[in-house]
């Protein structure tokens, strides 16, 4: 599921090339657009002050937390918006949060 | 072998849909149509059909279930009349830019106000514009028959639009009639089973339907929605010999009737063309050469039909039994003239009739086209438009 099947859908497509109705075949594929471009605040990850909680993990929106072996990573930016909410859970200040340009 | 019987438009129309035994039916009761959903949870509680029955709380629900139901890959119809279809407005426009097949059967109301329960078009014809594809019944045998077409036009592969099946309400959908119904069997095979390419129940194909659109495709979108609707076109024809085949009866996209050698024409819709050939009967019994022409097919427009049933006409009285409120005529009128212009000489009159249950007889016709005979003769097209069978 995986598979970017609207790959080749593109601005430069003819009617007859478009899906119908603008179906979106496949799954996921909000994963192929990087919409972290609309943030205009952003959290940075401090990993020496992190516990591994990983309370941040599950209030995330955009799953833009990537967690391996029980462990979070930093920030996914193509797909976090900077909404500042794992900022706010945070207990062990692991997480800043500033506008950009700040 | 046929099954004679005597019946209602709407207990045709709901014998039709036992008969095509769809999978969700979601429907909110309004006069006139109101019997068609309890026959058809009538059948549903004593298990003659297995169709899934949604009672929703609105006409606006009833087209979001209906959505929701053929975008999952259910076969789905409903009914409704006048507010009815007023409610399920937004999702109108929706299901036919989703590209969802259902069908809708429009029992013709009065659109309110003022309130009125009975028979006019301004229901149906204010979604003439939502992209589906509409089809107007004249008595209960072209109610039933129609219906059963329209599941097979609308999930063409070359259309994948919804169809609104429309008969009179009162007049076609509660007045009894003699009419001829097919075996169950013969419907069965003639609709056969609803199979989407795509749909959202498969577990094996993932998709999204209804996606926002943003200005770089929208355009294309719509486009695409109007192929669709021109393609309607050859799919009703195609649907309809193969009807002819098993039922004997002919349809098109109009029915033209004494136009061979007729120099003053009408154009109607509905329950009316049937008072109008008694009309154009009794006036050729009179040595007057007057023909009908009967809007079948709605949406898509039948311009081509149109321009060669009329040309060579002196002239053409178009009768909308819905006011449109433009200051220039009816929805009919219009799309009439829009078809004929550059094309033809004849004087073209627009007349509003019939309106919230307004009695239309013979003699309101005779006087439609006499109106007709005087504008010929005059050899002007007043401005406007007028209306018939008005106090003065």
């Amino acid at each position: 599921m995986k598979d970017n099947l609207m790959k080749h859908i593109n601005e430069q497509n003819a009617w007859h090339e478009l899906t119908p109705g603008g179906m979106i075949y496949g799954s996921g594929n909000s994963e192929h657009f990087n919409t972290g471009e609309w943030r205009v605040a952003v959290p940075t990850f401090i990993e020496d002050k992190c516990k591994q909680c990983l309370l941040c993990v599950p209030v995330c929106p955009d799953s833009a937390i990537p967690v391996v072996d029980s462990k979070r990573l930093d920030f996914d930016f193509d797909h976090c918006k900077g909404c500042g909410i794992c900022y706010k859970v945070c207990p062990f200040d692991a997480i800043t949060f500033k506008k950009i340009g700040e | 072998m046929a099954i004679r019987e005597r019946l209602s438009g709407n207990e045709a129309v709901s014998i039709a849909i036992r008969q095509v035994n769809p999978d969700v039916m979601a429907a909110f009761p309004i006069t006139p149509s109101t019997e068609i959903p309890q026959f058809i949870s009538t059948y549903v509680a004593n298990g003659t059909i297995d169709t899934e029955f949604v009672a929703v709380e609105s006409e606006h629900s009833a087209m979001s279930a209906c959505m929701g139901s053929q975008a999952a890959g259910a076969r789905t119809v409903t009914a409704t009349s006048s507010c009815g279809l007023a409610l399920m407005w937004e999702m109108l426009y929706v299901v036919a830019s989703a590209r969802l097949p259902l069908t809708l059967c429009c029992i013709n109301r009065a659109l309110t106000g003022p309130i009125n329960i009975n028979n006019d078009h301004s229901d149906s014809m204010g979604a003439r514009d939502a992209g589906w594809v509409q089809i107007y019944a004249e008595n209960a045998q072209e109610a039933y028959d129609n219906y059963i077409q329209c599941v097979r036009i609308g999930e063409h592969k070359d259309v994948q639009l919804p169809v609104m099946a429309c008969q009179d309400g009162f007049i076609t959908s509660h007045a009894v009639e003699n009419i001829l119904l097919l075996e169950d069997a013969e419907v069965k095979a003639f609709v056969g089973e609803y199979e989407p390419e795509k749909y959202l129940l498969n577990e094996k194909e993932a998709v999204s339907m209804g996606p926002y659109d943003i200005a770089n495709y929208y355009m294309e979108h719509k486009y695409q929605q109007k192929v669709a609707l021109d393609n309607a076109k050859q799919v009703i024809y195609d649907v309809a010999a193969e009807f002819e085949k098993m039922s004997g009866r002919k349809y098109g996209m109009i029915e033209e009737y004494m136009m061979e050698d007729a120099e003053y024409a009408m154009v109607i819709i509905g329950s009316s063309a049937g008072t109008a050939k008694d009309a154009v009967d009794k006036m050729r019994a009179e040595g007057k050469k007057v023909g009908l022409v009967k809007v079948r097919v709605y949406r898509p427009f039948p311009e081509e039909e149109m321009v060669k049933a009329l040309s060579g006409m002196k002239g053409v009285v178009v009768m909308d039994k819905a006011e449109g409120y433009s200051a220039l005529g009816g929805p009919l009128g219009a799309d009439v003239k829009a078809a004929l212009f550059g094309r033809t000489d004849a004087v073209v009159l627009n007349i509003v009739y019939g309106l919230g249950g307004r009695d239309v007889r013979v003699e309101s016709i005779e006087e439609a086209y006499g109106r007709l005979f005087a504008a010929v003769e005059a050899g002007s097209v007043p401005f406007g438009y007028d209306y018939l069978g008005l106090r003065k």
